[in-house]
């Protein structure tokens, strides 16, 4: 509770404050809270907007950081990845095609066990150039050792950075990780957030510590050596292991995330709505959770008991836990706004995860029917969802649908 | 399982690449001629890539096509009918790149099988540097200086016929003379070269060399470990700075000697050393300076002493020594240690500049010659006297 007497300075160190705020300003200022050392940009859309932000927070003198406007996202990468193994907390991120153009220096980040946080403001790839969301970007590093979460709004896309950093920065881990904004629906429109006080993420948030790892002249080592087959694969297999351990990270870091804050956020991999009761679900990722909502209550109004379950966390994709979750429905729906040309059935990337993990996890496979919508930043209307949700009743009474099928598209 | 024969290749990275495929291809193609089936191919790795790497290519071939497909399934081979060595300085051992470690040039050879080396040294002096083993062998020498056959703008000196008719003498049954004849009378079209082969064959004749018989120098090793026993982040140990080392005879301590990595030691890829003449050498530190590979150590004199562990052998502080023959690169097979020559130097001075005077004079002319050359124009020089060594055989 605030008190009138406390100078500003002091309130706002011990006291949470709102404010109508962007997605991508809210992950600027969880950068601002959570100290960050080096910040690298390079200009792309809709990832630009946080670097702006985070220039005006230095600008103003609310954050103190070393600021470089790197000559392209490939060096952008590559100096966090070096100021990272030296001991500074790093923030970068990236859009688009502008990440693809970082893949070198995004494929080498996970063996060397460098904990970068970095937001992926979803941009389709070129071409056609192309400012809207499509989550192949963030999910070509899908394979790769990287940490991939997806946020639906501004709030927890802040509270996301503020435990990107504790899961990232783990010993247990130290793995690049990459929080993904939907572009123009999150990183452009406003909302209110709660921002915590500086005091509280500084419980939460422990000092970045290497240990041995830390590049520095009185730890003399030597990072990254060429190396032939006698020891790659014991490489692969120590960032296996930083895999076998997420989850149980991840689920600690949440817990305490809500002791500290009062936030707290259920299952951190993914969110149910209305699946009590519900028949069939949809599934999917980002803020078209927004519409699947609202359409899931105007469909229930109608009597219809559909639920949907929102993804959060794509790595580590928590395999056995969703395939129990989504066993007891008739039927699910899996809403990709991504592409993966000649997978199998010609699904997108979730609804293959979410097959495969079915197969082994669950102990009835329910048709899993997969939808590829809303690419290029269109917009999946709740028209859209009512559409995909019937045609999920239909799987569910034993009537054969296509195993994937384009939702929004002309023709 | 019908018969499978593999042979090993062991040459110099870069400088006998094609020498050393061109041979392998040469078996595979005149066992065709008795129709049996093989393939031919490189060890893969960055190795054959850098200069002067001891580097591997084989050749396998069988009689059947399942027997030869039981001899690829595997990377390399373990077991090899026959060892070629294509650069007598390679009996050192070969430890590059791809292996740790420091392995004999016999490592693969089968027991009482021929290890065939392109020398002008004599059996008795190649046994100082190769390494003894267990199991008894033959060894076969064929006459020739280092063959750079093959190698772009370099001729063609027939070593690779040589080393067929060679091959064809030491193990029959992988390929016959008349096989060999065949495959150059159809493939190369060069009657010249038959005749080359014809003669390498009638003069090539192997000794027996007895278990325990070699240099007894303990090689060094390397261990891979369990993947939860290393370091992460792909990192490892640095070295420490090192600093200065004592005087053999004031016991005085000086100088500065680098710290360098236990594990990696790159004496098996030099084909040429430096020796160092610490009485005319005037401290001008350019060796020291433009070593590409921080081999010199600072005596507590203020001279330069070349790391034997360290120097791989590129000659360049010989280019820029700008005293005369204060840094001589002198071939490798002439010397039988690693040993510190400054601290030899200290010992007995007297004794040293005569040696040196002796060994820079015996490097002269074709023991000078290596994968580095001195100026250019070099090959074409000695290469008429090089196939005249070969003609002689």
């Amino acid at each position: 509770m605030a008190t009138t007497t406390l100078p500003v300075e002091v309130e706002k160190k011990i006291h949470e404050q709102e404010a109508l705020i962007t997605g991508a300003e809210a992950i600027a200022i969880a950068c601002k809270l959570a100290n960050v050392d080096v910040v690298t940009a390079y200009p792309i859309r809709p990832y630009d907007t946080v670097m702006q932000y985070i220039s005006q927070l230095v600008a103003d003198g609310e954050m103190d950081c070393e600021y470089i406007v790197a000559e392209g996202e490939h060096s952008q990468f590559e100096i966090v990845k070096h100021a990272s193994i030296c001991g500074a907390r790093v923030f970068c991120g990236s859009s688009g095609v502008g990440w693809m153009y970082a893949m070198e220096a995004l494929t080498v980040s996970p063996a060397l066990r460098v904990p970068m946080v970095c937001m992926v403001g979803n941009r389709a790839l070129d071409d056609p150039g192309a400012f809207g969301v499509e989550h192949n970007d963030a999910l070509a590093v899908r394979d790769l050792g990287w940490l991939l979460t997806w946020v639906d709004n501004a709030q927890e896309a802040l509270d996301t950075a503020l435990i990107a950093y504790r899961v990232a920065e783990d010993r247990r881990m130290l793995v690049p990780l990459a929080i993904s904004c939907d572009g123009a629906f999150l990183t452009h429109s406003q909302a209110l957030v709660r921002i915590p006080a500086a005091e509280q993420v500084k419980q939460f948030l422990p000092r970045y510590d290497r240990g041995d790892l830390l590049l520095h002249p009185d730890n003399v080592i030597s990072v990254a050596p060429q190396a032939n087959e006698d020891w790659v694969m014991e490489i692969r297999r120590q960032n296996y292991a930083v895999t076998e351990r997420a989850c149980s990270v991840i689920r600690e870091v949440y817990a305490d995330f809500g002791r500290t804050f009062g936030r707290k956020y259920g299952n951190p991999f993914f969110e149910e709505y209305l699946t009590e009761d519900a028949e069939v679900v949809l599934l999917g990722m980002g803020t078209l959770s927004t519409r699947v909502r609202v359409a899931v209550r105007k469909l229930r109004e109608q009597g219809k008991k559909v639920g949907f379950v929102r993804l959060r966390w794509f790595r580590p994709f928590a395999g056995p836990e969703i395939a129990k979750c989504l066993e007891r429905f008739k039927a699910v729906g899996v809403i990709d706004r991504d592409f993966s040309f000649g997978s199998p059935n010609l699904s997108g990337v979730v609804a293959t995860e979410v097959r495969s993990a079915m197969y082994t996890g669950a102990s009835t496979r329910p048709p899993v029917l997969g939808f590829i919508c809303g690419l290029g930043g269109r917009e999946v209307t709740v028209h859209d969802v009512e559409k995909m949700t019937d045609i999920v009743f239909e799987a569910a009474k034993g009537v054969t649908q296509p195993l994937t099928q384009w939702i929004g598209l002309r023709g | 399982m019908g018969q499978l024969f593999a042979v090993e290749i062991i040459y110099r990275g870069v400088f006998q690449k094609t020498l050393a495929k061109n041979i392998t291809r040469g078996i595979v193609l005149a066992a065709h001629n008795e129709g049996k089936l093989g393939i031919s191919f490189g060890r893969y790795g960055d190795a054959p890539e850098r200069n002067g790497i001891p580097a591997k290519s084989f050749a396998i071939i069988a009689n059947d096509e399942q027997t030869l497909e039981a001899g690829m399934a595997q990377y390399e081979p373990k077991h090899v009918d026959l060892t070629v060595v294509l650069d007598d300085t390679l009996c050192k051992g070969a430890e590059s790149w791809a292996w740790y470690g420091l392995q004999p040039v016999h490592h693969a050879l089968k027991s009482g099988h021929t290890l065939i080396v392109v020398s002008l040294q004599d059996a008795p002096t190649l046994l100082k540097t190769i390494h003894r083993r267990e199991e008894p062998y033959k060894l076969g020498i064929l006459k020739g200086v280092t063959s750079f056959s093959g190698m772009w703008v370099y001729k063609d000196d027939h070593t690779d016929v040589r080393v067929l008719g060679a091959i064809a003498k030491a193990l029959p049954e992988l390929v016959s003379l008349k096989s060999v004849e065949k495959f150059i009378t159809e493939k190369l079209k060069n009657s010249l070269k038959v005749t080359s082969t014809q003669t390498a064959y009638q003069r090539f004749t192997a000794v027996d060399v007895k278990p325990g018989k070699g240099n007894p120098e303990e090689l060094f090793n390397f261990e891979l470990l369990p993947w939860e026993n290393m370091r992460n982040g792909v990192s490892i140990p640095g070295q420490p700075q090192g600093g200065p080392y004592a005087d053999p005879v004031t016991k005085q301590t000086g100088g500065f000697r680098p710290a360098r990595n236990e594990l990696f030691k790159k004496y098996s890829t030099r084909t040429q050393r430096p020796v160092v003449n610490f009485s005319t050498c005037t401290k001008c530190t350019l060796c020291w300076l433009d070593c590409p590979d921080a081999s010199f150590d600072v005596t507590p004199d203020g001279t330069y002493d070349a790391n034997l562990e360290a120097c791989c052998g590129c000659g360049i502080c010989e280019a820029v020594c700008p005293v005369k023959d204060c840094v001589t690169m002198v071939n490798e097979s002439l010397f039988h240690d690693n040993d510190s020559q400054w601290v030899r130097y200290k010992k007995d001075p007297h004794t040293y500049l005569k040696w040196l005077e002796k060994t820079i004079e015996m490097a002269e002319p074709d023991e000078k010659r290596s994968h580095g050359f001195r100026y250019r124009g070099q090959y074409q020089e000695q290469l008429p006297e090089a196939l005249e060594v070969a003609r002689k055989g």
